[in-house]
């Protein structure tokens, strides 16, 4: 919450908001609020449709970007990314995840992997928000579309994916960070990039594809072995 | 040409598909023809790439630069096609056999594919690519070992090539001031506007492909995946991802490299790659003393090998840059062919620890002295080619005037010498315990089954001196013609490639 204050005063500050930029920070902090509440995900299931949900976020975003500032590309990928994120991933997640074991509440319970209690990790990861979220701000970086406080929230978005990747122990935890790492980056090419030739973002987004279902399969591979999805146990390599 | 880069874009891929179908020993057949097939074409590419770029459809562009990365691919490809063979050899498994043979294939086809991208997306999606198929072949053999390098290999760097994607979008936004909206990110394009690009995105750019691509290169402190990953995947797949896959991210850093440079000028740029390089170097150099597995030793040379790279680069004088390049070349041989000679001791053997490893010169006859020779020039001595690139690397950065970095790359080259050698003398010299070959035959029945060369060895059960497949040492004799050729007398077409790959390198208007 605190971070969604911060940045909607931040906002304020830098520069007076139309209602357009407003709303688009609004989304935008939606985005990374989505990103905080991994977190504390103790389900399979809700960590997949808490990704679904981000990622119908950047799909709206991309929406209200074409609408506003006429770019007729980006209604097709925010359909593209929509039927991909918010629809075929997560399918594809729970299709992979499902299949092997049944009813068993092991399969789909992920609580209690974090290496840290929940408070020390919502604060580390503030602390580490506003530092991307002010540092990216020094740098100068202006959008033609979009307000450039939603590349502040963007660059945060991707550093608490990283913390999400750190802290959780378990491999959905860790794969959907890497995904919302994947979203934070899809909004800073929002910001930055909206012109980006559509078919080099389907190539992007084909490629994510095959990225979710290598990650399912090694999901898979990683479940028969341990019998488990905690990632404690992977110390067998070192040195 | 054209057909050249079509051929070699869908080659591989076509293979991989068949591979599917056919029964393994026909699968065998046609990899190990399309490495060498892929191998020739690419061979075919380097005259035409040492005097202009060949470009086709908007998309596919071979300028000298590639062409070098292109032909460690393509050789490093036959050799473990060829290797393969003779690692497959008495697998039962039919499903294995499947799997390899096509992850081996579609790997080769990504890493093919990379070099000859015209723009930075398209390298991105080809490079990612290359990283999923590879975790896929780190996780064939189902180990719990496979799995924790795997779920590793794939989480780090799909993670770092996030940051490269970063890297690759502030790259567009920088060209998108100059070139206009809906340009497509071709290097050439950005390169011949980088004088009005603005700084801070360049620089951004540079530093997250840096750290984006590095960690798939294996830049310390981004470096942790790569001993699980070497040393848990089938040895062929170990020897294309040191020699070749990393050296493709190396390539990336290299595109960025250009631009940066010709953005910002040359300091900056060097600087970063200076401070990762001499990391890498001597964080490696260290880690290779007390190895216990084989296979991460060679995976820590890779390191360090990758550092002495981005070393070379940030001196940036043309000699170290030609150094560089034949690094890049010599490094695939010479790591390849350690791999697969380390790959032939854990076959014989059963294990990969070095203390179980003794008398491999002795028992195995071609295997162990050529894992010798591919030591020595892993550590650069003469004659071979790494010896001659660290040479110009190091001739360069003197020249340049960079004295304390080339000092503390000769230190830290001769740490890694003796941290490699003391392990090896060890694996190859110390006599074979007479206990050995009897525990040895209960562990591995099917490897003591000699074959291919070891027509003479003796029938006897006690003493396995041999090879356990000809199809093993084959490719190892051809990399280690290709180090004393590199190092002895480059050929002259090879030279005009670097000549002009310098040129492209150390900046498109100097």
């Amino acid at each position: 919450m605190t971070a969604s204050v911060l940045a909607a005063n931040v906002a304020a500050t830098v520069a007076a908001p139309s209602a357009l930029s407003g709303g688009d920070n609004v989304i935008a902090v939606g985005v990374l609020l989505a990103e905080f509440g991994m977190f504390r995900q103790a389900l399979l299931r809700d960590q997949v449709r808490l990704y679904a949900a981000q990622s119908l976020l950047i799909s709206v975003l991309a929406v209200v970007v074409a609408a506003s500032r006429n770019l007729p590309d980006l209604y097709a990928l925010a359909g593209l990314s929509f039927a991909l994120k918010v629809v075929i991933v997560p399918v594809v997640l729970r299709r992979l995840l499902r299949g092997r074991s049944g009813g068993d509440p092991r399969w789909s319970d992920i609580a209690g992997s974090g290496a840290l209690g929940l408070a020390s990790t919502v604060l580390v990861a503030i602390v580490v928000a506003a530092f991307g979220f002010f540092t990216v701000a020094k740098l100068g970086i202006r959008s033609p579309v979009l307000p450039v406080t939603a590349l502040s929230v963007s660059m945060a978005v991707v550093l608490v994916a990283f913390v999400l990747m750190i802290v959780r122990r378990d491999v959905i935890s860790q794969a959907i960070g890497f995904l919302s790492l994947e979203n934070g980056i899809s909004l800073t090419a929002l910001v930055v990039a909206a012109g980006l030739p559509l078919i080099l973002e389907v190539a992007f987004l084909f490629d994510l594809l095959v990225v979710v279902v290598v990650f399912g399969l090694l999901i898979r591979v990683h479940h028969g072995r341990t019998d488990s999805m905690s990632t404690a146990d992977l110390t067998g390599l070192r040195g | 040409m054209p057909v050249v880069l079509m051929l070699l874009l869908t080659l591989p891929v076509a293979v991989a598909l068949a591979c599917l179908r056919v029964p393994a020993a026909v699968a065998r057949t046609a990899t190990a023809g399309c490495g060498a097939a892929c191998f020739g074409l690419v061979l075919a590419l380097v005259p035409a790439a040492a005097h202009g770029d060949v470009q086709y459809l908007r998309f596919l562009r071979v300028d000298a630069v590639s062409a070098v990365f292109l032909l460690a691919t393509g050789f490093l490809y036959a050799a473990a096609a060829v290797y393969s063979i003779g690692y497959l050899s008495g697998r039962a498994d039919q499903r294995y056999s499947r799997r390899f043979w096509v992850g081996l294939n579609l790997f080769a086809w990504a890493m093919l594919a990379a070099p000859m991208m015209s723009n930075l997306a398209l390298l991105w999606v080809a490079i990612e690519v290359t990283t999923v198929v590879s975790a896929l072949l780190v996780a064939i053999e189902d180990t719990d070992g496979a799995a924790e390098a795997a779920w590793k290999y794939v989480l780090l760097a799909s993670t770092g090539l996030g940051l490269a994607l970063l890297a690759t979008i502030f790259a567009y936004y920088a060209g998108a001031h100059v070139l206009g909206q809906s340009y497509d990110l071709g290097f050439a394009q950005l390169i011949a506007v980088a004088g009005r690009l603005p700084h801070a995105a360049v620089q951004l750019s540079f530093v997250l492909a840096v750290v984006g691509f590095g960690t798939k290169m294996g830049l310390v402190p981004v470096h942790t995946w790569l001993p699980d990953a070497h040393s848990e995947a089938p040895t062929p797949v170990s020897a294309l991802l040191s020699g070749s896959l990393l050296a493709i991210s190396f390539y990336a850093i290299l595109r960025f490299y250009q631009v940066a440079e010709a953005a910002l000028g040359p300091r900056f740029p060097r600087n970063v790659l200076l401070v990762f390089g001499v990391a890498s170097l001597l964080l490696a150099a260290l880690y290779l003393f007390g190895q216990r597995d084989i296979k991460r030793l060679l995976a820590y040379s890779s390191v360090e090998h990758m550092g002495i790279m981005a070393i070379g680069v940030s001196f940036g004088a043309p000699a170290a840059l030609a150094g560089v390049l034949l690094h890049v070349l010599a490094h695939a041989a010479a790591k390849g062919n350690a791999f697969m000679g380390a790959g032939v001791l854990v076959r014989k053997f059963g294990t990969n620890r070095i203390a179980d490893l003794r008398g491999g010169l002795d028992l195995l006859p071609w295997s162990g002295p050529l894992f010798l020779l591919a030591i020595f020039a892993l550590g650069a001595m003469p004659p071979f080619g790494l010896f001659r690139s660290e040479f110009e690397i190091v001739a360069g950065g003197l020249g340049q005037g960079s004295d304390v970095a080339a000092a503390i790359l000769i230190v830290g080259v001769t740490v890694a010498f003796f941290g490699l050698a003391a392990a090896t003398t060890r694996v190859l010299m110390r006599p074979p315990r007479r206990a050995v070959p009897a525990v040895e035959l209960e562990l591995v029945p099917a490897g003591a089954g000699p074959g291919g060369l070891a027509g003479s060895a003796p029938a006897g059960p006690a003493v396995a001196r041999g090879e356990p497949s000809g199809w093993m040492v084959v490719p190892v004799v051809a990399g280690a013609l290709v180090l004393l050729l590199l190092g002895v007398h480059p050929p002259a077409e090879l030279n005009e490639l670097f000549d002009r790959a310098v040129r492209l390198l150390s900046g498109a208007g100097s």
